[in-house]
């Protein structure tokens, strides 16, 4: 089969839709990540066993089943409870909360890093809780923590072509979509791995710039 | 959900299935990370390029795609899968590149001394990575790889999505039969978990295996 240009060049602008959707998805998919990955990476830090226990287990269970079948649950499951979401905000959804699980091991390791002193010191200056996470806590636990959360920011941006599986109309099922009525897959769905390439790989090379970056601060 | 048991010839189908996908992907991928985690070391500049841009290829794009571009894409250039080993090639090729960087970063952590210790020894290079260096760095790897395999039973689910009938795309088929929704899918999740569950303790159980004996060091600490 040839190489067809009309096809790659008619193709590109429902790609260009298509991308800026892909990039909304992820920007939202991982703010939410972070927000409760932070949230359950505070909460197992709980004084209470059952808490920690429970929330083990729900974590586990989020990240031991496939992202693709909590698609399909908050999907299709949710407006038989009277529940109907848009289908872009149910993968949005699906995605910060799967990988919330993974960024919370990201801020659980970087929140333990802070020495112990610190938080005496805090206790000691009479900070109260607010105050200790706040002023004391985060500003060192934040840095070293950005590489590893910019590295799940690429890993849920290449997540987000499970979202055509609900009909969502990114990147990939654009692509899809012109595949499947001019029946060529060649041209679209080579350009959308370009355009995956194009954005992950210097990305990729960014995150690996801010490791080396914060390695330096912290040896310096 | 008494509807949904009624299902279970298919339900085990697709979990047989989805085992399949899971093991036969593993296999390939222990391979392809074996094979360009050393060529990323290897000697020579070229082999070094060859295995980079394969593992920027797959870890740069999405999985989805690869899939689609396996199943749809290659028969077009006269190169035939059926699905189900389209989605083994896919998984494998895919994991495999993550478990590359796997193999070189354990394989570079093996301390110099071993390297020197092998040179003494008059080892050819064959023999020195045999013998020496690779058995040290399968312990590190282990953990890792294990994280790995449960990323790739996830990954298979989205094999469902080039119809090859896994445990995803039988419960599709329930749902469009019985009209239940939150059954069939929490069914699969479960199932999901508990495949995962199992293979976490085999993989748990492995790293015990390998590390018995090496663990003197790390003892004496606590």
């Amino acid at each position: 089969m040839e190489w067809n240009w009309d096809h790659a060049y008619a193709v590109l602008p429902q790609l260009g839709d298509g991308l800026i959707v892909t990039i909304q998805a992820t920007i939202v998919a991982s703010l939410l990540a972070y927000i409760l990955g932070l949230g359950i990476a505070i909460l197992k830090m709980s004084k209470s066993k059952l808490t920690r226990v429970l929330l083990h287990w729900v974590t586990e269970f989020v990240r031991r089943t496939p992202i693709l079948v909590q698609l399909y649950v908050v999907f299709y499951v949710l407006p038989d409870f009277g529940i109907f979401l848009e289908a872009f905000t149910c993968g949005v959804i699906v995605l910060g909360i799967h990988f919330s699980t993974y960024t919370s091991e990201v801020f659980r390791a970087g929140i333990e890093n802070v020495p112990k002193g610190q938080w005496e010191a805090a206790k000691s200056l009479n900070y109260n809780p607010l105050q200790t996470w706040k002023n004391v806590i985060l500003p060192q636990a934040i840095p070293p923590m950005i590489p590893p959360l910019a590295n799940y920011l690429i890993t849920m941006f290449k997540e987000t072509p499970l979202l055509a599986a609900i009909t969502v109309v990114e990147l990939f099922r654009a692509a899809d979509q012109y595949s499947n009525s001019h029946y060529t897959y060649l041209e679209p769905m080579t350009l959308v791995g370009v355009f995956f390439l194009i954005v992950s790989i210097p990305s990729a090379m960014l995150a690996m710039k801010l490791e080396k970056k914060f390695k330096q601060a912290k040896t310096a | 959900m008494n509807e949904v048991i009624e299902f279970y010839p298919i339900l085990i189908k697709g979990t047989i299935t989805t085992i399949q996908l899971t093991v036969l992907g593993a296999i390939l991928a222990l391979i392809v990370s074996f094979i360009v985690g050393l060529a990323r070391i290897s000697s020579f500049a070229a082999i070094r390029v060859i295995a980079i841009v394969y593992l920027e290829f797959f870890r740069g794009s999405s999985a989805l795609v690869q899939m689609f571009f396996i199943y749809f894409v290659l028969p077009m250039w006269g190169i035939y899968f059926d699905a189900l080993t389209a989605g083994v090639v896919a998984c494998g090729l895919n994991v495999g590149a993550y478990g590359s960087e796997v193999v070189r970063g354990a394989v570079l952590a093996v301390g110099k001394e071993q390297h020197e210790a092998s040179k003494a020894l008059n080892y050819s290079i064959y023999k020195k990575y045999r013998y020496v260096i690779i058995p040290q760095a399968i312990p590190i790897m282990i953990p890792t790889f294990g994280n790995l395999l449960i990323e790739l039973l996830k990954l298979t689910a989205v094999a469902s999505l080039i119809t090859i009938s896994d445990l995803t795309f039988m419960a599709q088929i329930i749902r469009v039969q019985t009209a239940l929704t939150l059954e069939p899918f929490l069914l699969i999740l479960i199932i999901y978990f508990i495949i995962a569950t199992i293979l976490v303790q085999i993989v748990d159980l492995i790293a015990k295996k390998f590390s018995k004996g090496r663990n003197i060091m790390t003892a004496g600490d606590k």
